[in-house]
C-alpha cells in the first residue's frame, strides 16, 4: 500500500518525519553512549556525563577489556572468551544449517507418511523454554564426557538450532515447483543428485538467512554458555557478564563498555553487512510457522 | 520376451537396481534420522525427564525417590517464586503492550512513503542483533543512579532530578522493561511493516474514494486486517518474556534482594547454585505450562484460520 500518498511536505508529514527521527535517536543513543564511554578515561567518566564527548580519545579501556580486565578471579580480559565464542559459533552454525537444509529438502520434496507429524513435533523446538531441558542435558553431557567443553556447547546449539533451520529451509523449498523435481527424477536423478545439482545452487538466499540467524542466536546465547561451560570454554557473553558484574575493585564503566562493544561487534557487523537478508528472514521465515 | 531369455544375464543388474531403489526409498528417512533422534531425546525425552525429576526429592544430585506433588506445593508456598511470577506478569504485560504499541505506531508512520526508509528500518531493528547481556550492560550504565542519566540531568541544570529505579525494589522491574522494549520493539515494527505491505492498496483507495480520512482508514480497515501479525507478535514476545534470563542477569542479577527475579532466573539459581534440583525442575515445568497456555490457543486459532481460509 502507501502508493496513494503524495509527497508534498504538509504539516502532518513534517510531524511524521519528526517522530521517526526522534525514534531513530532513541534507538541509537544507547549504543552511542556505549561507544563514547569506551573511549573515555576513568577520570573522564567522573567529570563528564553520559553523552559528553571524551576529553581525549583513549584506547586504554579497549586494551584493558581485551587483555587484562578481571572477570571474576582471573584478570586476562575477554579475549579468551571471544575466541571460545568463535570456536563454538562457527561449527555450530555450519552443522545446524547443513542439517536444516537436508531436513527441509526431505520435508518438502520427499514427503512420506508421518513427515508432517515429524515436522510439527520438531517445530515445537522453536518454542521450547530451554529451562525445561537444562537439567537432563547437563546430565547427558556429563555422561558423554562433554561437560564444560566447547564440543558440548556446539552439540547443544545444534540440537536446539535445527528446528529453526529446518523451518527456514522447508518454507523456502516448498516454494520450489514439484514439477522440477519430478522431471529430474524421470531423467534418473536420485535423492542426492537432485539436492546437490538442483536445490543447492538456488539456496544462496535462504542459506544466508539461516547463517545470519543462527550466528546471531548462538553468538548471543548466554543460558547454555553459563550452564554448560566452565572457565576456559565459556563464551563471550558469559565473559562480559562476569566482567560487568564482578564485585571486586572499582567499577570501570569505560572498560565495561569496551568489552560490551567487543561482544557486540561480530553480530553488528554481520547485521550491517547482510542486514537485508536478516530482515527478509525475520519477516518471512521466522514467523510463518 | 527377449528379456525373459536373458534372465540369467540380467539378474545381477536387477538386484542392483532393486537395491538402489530401496536405498532411494530409505535415503530421505535416513537423512532425517539424526534430527529425529536429537528431537526425540533432546526435546521430548528431556522434557519427560525434567517432569519426572519434578516429582522427586532431588537436591544437588538427581535422586529418584518420589515425593508426589511436594515440590509443587513448596514452590507455590515460596515467596521468591511468587515474586518472580508477579514480576513476570508485570514485565510480560508491559513488555508486550509497549512493543506492540510502539512497533505498530512506527510501522504505520514508516509506511507513509518515507525517504530513506531502508536506513530508518535498519536503525530500528539493529538492537535485535545485540546480545541481551550487552543490552543489559549498556542500560545498567545509563540507569546508574549516581553517574548515568541522573548526572546528565544534573549537569543540564535539573538538580532535583532523581532516577534510582535500578536500586529501588519497587521500581527495578520497570527498568528491565525499558531495556527489553528498546531491544525488541524494532522487531515488532518490522513484522507490522511486512504485514502492512501485504494489504491490497485497492481497499485503501476504495475507502478514500468514500471520503474516509487516513487515521480512520488505519483504525477501521488496516489494523483489523493485521490480526494475524498481531497474534504472531504476541506469541514471539510472550516467548521472549517467559524465557527472559540474560537481561535480568546482566542488569540486576535479580536484585536488589530478589526484587527483580523472574521464573527463568529462579529456576537457574535453585537448580544450579542452591542445589534444589527437584524444586528447580518443578519451576521449569510450570514455565512450560505458561508457554503452552499461550501457544495452544494460538496454534488452535491458526489452524482453524487455515481451514476456514
Amino acid at each position: 500500500m502507501a502508493s496513494y500518498a503524495r509527497k508534498s511536505l504538509t504539516p502532518s508529514r513534517v510531524l511524521i518525519y519528526a517522530i521517526l527521527l526522534l525514534a531513530c535517536l532513541a534507538y541509537l543513543i544507547p549504543v552511542f553512549i556505549m561507544l563514547i564511554t569506551s573511549f573515555k578515561t576513568t577520570g573522564d567518566i567522573r567529570t563528564g556525563n553520559l553523552i559528553s564527548m571524551p576529553e581525549a580519545w583513549s584506547l586504554d579501556a579497549w586494551i584493558k577489556a581485551w587483555s587484562s580486565a578481571c572477570t571474576g578471579v582471573q584478570c586476562e580480559g575477554v579475549s579468551g572468551y571471544f575466541w571460545n565464542s568463535i570456536q563454538m559459533a562457527v561449527p555450530a552454525v555450519l552443522i545446524s544449517t547443513g542439517l536444516g537444509a537436508i531436513n527441509g529438502y526431505v520435508l518438502s520434496k520427499w514427503r512420506f507418511r508421518g513427515s508432517d507429524i515429524f515436522f510439527s513435533l520438531l517445530l515445537f523446538g522453536c518454542f521450547l523454554p530451554f529451562q525445561v531441558i537444562l537439567l537432563p542435558m547437563a546430565a547427558t553431557l556429563g555422561k558423554l564426557g562433554l561437560a564444560n567443553t566447547t564440543t558440548g556447547l556446539v552439540l547443544v546449539h545444534v540440537v536446539y538450532g535445527v528446528a529453526f533451520t529446518t523451518l527456514f529451509f522447508r518454507n523456502f523449498y516448498v516454494g520450489v515447483p514439484d514439477a522440477l523435481i519430478k522431471a529430474a527424477r524421470l531423467d534418473g536423478a536420485g535423492f542426492v543428485t537432485i539436492f546437490v545439482r538442483i536445490l543447492m545452487p538456488m539456496s544462496t538466499p535462504i542459506f544466508m538467512v539461516c547463517v545470519i540467524w543462527q550466528f546471531t542466536q548462538i553468538w548471543n546465547d548466554f543460558l547454555f554458555g553459563v550452564v554448560y561451560a566452565s572457565g576456559d570454554s565459556q563464551p563471550i557473553t558469559v565473559g562480559l557478564n562476569n566482567l560487568v558484574n564482578t564485585s571486586t575493585g572499582v567499577k570501570e564503566y569505560n572498560v565495561d563498555m569496551a568489552a560490551a562493544m567487543i561482544a557486540a561487534l561480530p553480530t553488528l557487523v554481520v547485521y550491517i553487512v547482510a542486514g537485508k537478508y536478516f530482515i527478509r528472514g525475520l519477516t518471512s521465515g521466522a514467523v510463518k510457522g | 520376451m527377449a528379456q525373459l531369455g536373458a534372465v540369467s544375464q540380467s539378474t545381477p543388474r536387477h538386484s542392483r537396481v532393486r537395491l538402489t531403489q530401496r536405498l532411494q526409498h530409505w535415503l530421505p528417512k535416513l537423512a532425517l534420522a539424526p534430527t529425529g533422534v536429537m528431537a526425540l531425546v533432546g526435546i521430548y525425552g528431556f522434557m519427560i525427564w525434567t517432569g519426572i525429576l519434578s516429582f522427586t526429592g532431588s537436591t544437588f544430585l538427581p535422586s529418584y525417590e518420589f515425593v508426589g506433588f511436594d515440590q509443587y506445593a513448596r514452590l507455590l508456598g515460596n515467596d521468591r517464586w511468587l515474586t518472580a511470577c508477579t514480576n513476570l506478569a508485570i514485565f510480560g504485560g508491559l513488555f508486550i503492550t509497549l512493543c506492540l504499541v510502539i512497533g505498530c505506531f512506527l510501522a504505520v508512520l514508516l509506511d507513509q512513503r518515507i525517504r530513506n526508509e531502508g536506513v530508518i528500518r535498519t536503525i530500528y531493528l539493529y538492537p535485535l542483533a545485540l546480545s541481551m547481556i550487552v543490552t543489559g550492560a549498556v542500560w545498567q550504565w545509563i540507569l546508574n543512579p549516581s553517574l548515568g542519566l541522573e548526572k546528565l540531568m544534573h549537569d543540564w541544570g535539573w538538580t532535583s532530578f532523581q532516577f534510582d529505579w535500578l536500586t529501588d525494589p519497587e521500581m527495578v522491574i520497570y527498568t528491565i522493561v525499558i531495556a527489553a522494549v528498546w531491544q525488541a520493539s524494532g522487531f515488532v515494527m518490522a513484522l507490522f511493516l511486512a504485514g502492512l505491505r501485504g494489504i491490497d492498496p485497492a481497499i485503501i483507495n476504495a475507502a478514500r474514494v468514500d471520503g474516509a480520512g487516513m487515521p480512520r482508514i488505519y483504525l477501521r480497515i488496516v489494523l483489523p486486517a493485521m490480526r494475524p501479525v498481531f497474534f504472531s507478535s504476541v506469541m514471539v514476545l510472550a516467548h521472549i518474556a517467559i524465557k527472559s534470563f540474560d537481561l535480568v542477569t546482566a542488569m540486576t542479577a535479580g536484585g536488589p534482594g530478589y526484587a527483580s527475579d523472574l521464573p527463568a532466573l529462579f529456576m537457574y539459581s535453585f537448580t544450579f547454585t542452591r542445589g534444589q534440583m527437584g524444586l528447580g525442575a518443578a519451576s521449569s515445568i510450570l514455565m512450560l505450562g505458561m508457554l503452552l497456555a499461550i501457544l495452544v490457543p494460538y496454534l488452535y486459532s491458526e489452524l482453524r484460520g487455515q481451514r476456514n481460509g
